[in-house]
């Protein structure tokens, strides 16, 4: 709009450029405590970078605690996560496919249930579904936090992909399906590759949300040997008691680092996603 | 009945041909049914089942040791009367959500409107306040929370270099509050990001044909900007209060609820009375709640969008 006015772009350019400051300030910060020594966390608290380095913080806070080191926790994360991924993608194109393409009965009431779950705050069924694994004995197993995932359990997802199925044309469907293809083989062969950019947009934000999950490892983990990344930093924190905050953000640190990885190679997917889908 | 074998004319009745539609139908429908089992044993199986249970259970005292206990409405009363907690819960959460969600929906407006100015590297930008949306909830950022913001952390420091009062952060009520809500709003990237979508959206010859009227920028974005994003704020508004109200992790580390349980939310409460305390059906009945006042505020945004939002 302004393209005359010089001054106007300074301003802008100096409050993005600050602004973008202030926002990875926080993160920034972990970063570079990470390498301070134990003394200097406090005595240069608000500095970024560290006067001495302190590489030892990573082996030391690697070690864990309680003789369990963040190596298993790491080991019980990717395990988890990349069966929430799995069982996502899995569950949820087949469920997808099923509501865009085929005329079953009572799909427009069974489309409405889905679509009502999409907000449903997972606090109403956090104690029944305790309940119900405890009962199966899942309690301090991974099942609790995949099996669900087998099961469509992120409706959005569904939701997301419906909607780029409805986008693929009837006519590829049915052209196959006069070559004598079964629908699982229309599914399997013709859709799930077209599917493909939506399909990396739900393992992304499966593997962030699955890698993020506080809640449920919190719930249903109780060994520290089969604890996930996020609950085993939140003892180590406690186990520390703010004593050893260099290795316990060395920790923090390397638990987001699989996150920001992620986020540097896939960032088109995600900012698509969520402009798109309004997913977070 | 076999239909490889090719069917004389005489078989090829109108009956026939109803039979061998409705035996289509029911295939056609069963496919889909097996198709979309995953999710439909789920819905049933950790929905809805679960949520009839969690019904039942509001009822009931249950310790998880001994049978429920029919209690009738005694666990509702006991909550709205006789627990200060709860109502404390109440308040905080309510506080929350009232002043973190505006904010950061006001946040994320602003930025999208001036990155939507089309000057250049607004992708970066975008990019780099987007990050805080992806890791805000996790425990790594509330171990830095906690750090930042401790008696001898980052943000202290920097008042004292200043020759500011430092702030017990953990130990006022309203600065521990404060900081729980800075972290939610340091997460405006996603609404941000959806707003600049809506804002590319809108098809310029609206814009033109405002200057044509003479309108000035300010005209513009009142008349044109502003309405043409409602259903925009709208989806935002809904999404964010609800993820609002289910705040957990944020406040259970790095307040713990604190202090005297001045960010006891809602969730945090919920999770004690539960799994810290294992009274089942009293955690039950506030889940109900929960449902209830969501969905209250849910119909409550929705009922006004009709006054509010403009749809084309």
């Amino acid at each position: 709009m302004n393209r005359r006015t010089t001054l106007s772009d300074v301003i802008y350019y100096i409050f993005v450029i600050a602004f973008s400051f202030l926002m990875l300030y926080p993160i920034l910060w972990m970063f570079g405590t990470s390498f301070k020594p134990e003394t200097e966390v406090f005595s240069n608290a608000a500095s970024l970078i560290p006067m001495d380095w302190d590489w030892l913080n990573y082996p030391e806070g690697w070690d864990g605690f309680g003789g369990v080191g963040f190596d298993v926790f790491f080991r019980n994360s990717l395990f988890v996560t990349g069966s929430v991924v799995i069982g996502s993608l899995l569950s949820c194109s087949i469920v997808a496919y099923g509501f865009a393409r085929i005329n079953f009965r009572f799909r427009k009431l069974l489309f409405a249930c889905l679509i009502s779950t999409v907000l449903l705050p997972i606090q109403i069924i956090l104690v029944p579904q305790y309940l119900l694994f405890e009962q199966l004995n899942w309690v301090n197993t991974f099942y609790p936090l995949i099996v669900p995932h087998f099961l469509g359990g992120t409706p959005f997802f569904i939701f997301l992909l419906i909607q780029f199925i409805r986008g693929i044309p009837r006519e590829l469907d049915e052209a196959a399906i006069i070559d004598g293809c079964s629908r699982f083989g229309v599914f399997w062969r013709i859709v799930l590759p077209m599917l493909k950019p939506a399909l990396v947009t739900v393992a992304i934000f499966a593997f962030m949300w699955s890698w993020d999950d506080f809640l449920t490892p919190l719930i249903y983990l109780n060994s520290v040997e089969i604890q996930t990344v996020s609950l085993g930093l939140r003892n180590f924190m406690d186990a520390e008691a703010g004593t050893s905050w260099g290795p316990l953000l060395a920790m923090s640190s390397l638990s987001l680092l699989p996150q920001f990885i992620l986020f540097l190679f896939f960032q088109r997917y995600l900012v698509e996603g969520i402009a798109t889908t309004g997913i977070k | 009945m076999k239909t490889s074998e090719p069917l004389t004319e005489k078989e090829i009745t109108p009956e026939f041909v109803e039979k061998e539609r409705k035996r289509r139908n029911l295939r056609e429908s069963l496919t889909g049914y097996a198709m979309i089992s995953p999710w439909l044993i789920g819905f049933f199986g950790l929905i809805i089942g679960p949520m009839i249970y969690s019904f039942i259970l509001s009822f009931t005292d249950y310790d998880m040791l001994s049978a429920p206990q029919w209690t009738g409405f005694s666990n509702y009363v006991e909550l709205f009367t006789n627990d200060p907690r709860f109502i404390q819960s109440l308040q905080a959460t309510f506080t929350f959500v009232v002043i973190a969600i505006p904010l950061k929906l006001a946040f994320s407006l602003f930025l999208a409107l001036l990155f939507n100015t089309g000057r250049k590297g607004s992708g970066i930008f975008t990019t780099i306040y987007y990050v805080p949306s992806i890791i805000g909830g996790s425990v790594a950022i509330s171990v830095v929370w906690r750090q930042m913001f401790g008696r001898d952390g980052a943000v202290n420091t920097m008042l004292d270099a200043w020759g500011l009062d430092t702030i017990s952060f953990f130990g006022n009520s309203s600065a521990a509050m404060s900081i729980l809500i800075i972290l939610i709003v340091w997460q405006f990237g996603a609404p941000m990001i959806i707003f600049l979508a809506g804002l590319r959206q809108i098809p310029d010859d609206l814009y033109e044909a405002a200057s044509v009227d003479g309108a000035g920028m300010i005209r513009k974005f009142i008349k044109v900007t502003i309405p043409m994003l409602t259903p925009i704020i709208f989806f935002n508004l809904v999404m964010e209060t609800i993820n609002g109200f289910m705040t957990f992790t944020q406040a259970f580390l790095i307040t713990g609820g604190g202090p005297r349980d001045s960010t006891l939310f809602y969730a945090v409460y919920l999770y004690e009375v539960a799994f810290e305390f294992l009274n089942m059906g009293y955690a039950s009945a506030m889940a109900w709640i929960l449902l209830v006042i969501i969905g209250a505020f849910t119909l409550l945004i929705f009922k006004s969008s009709t006054f509010w939002v403009h749809y084309d």
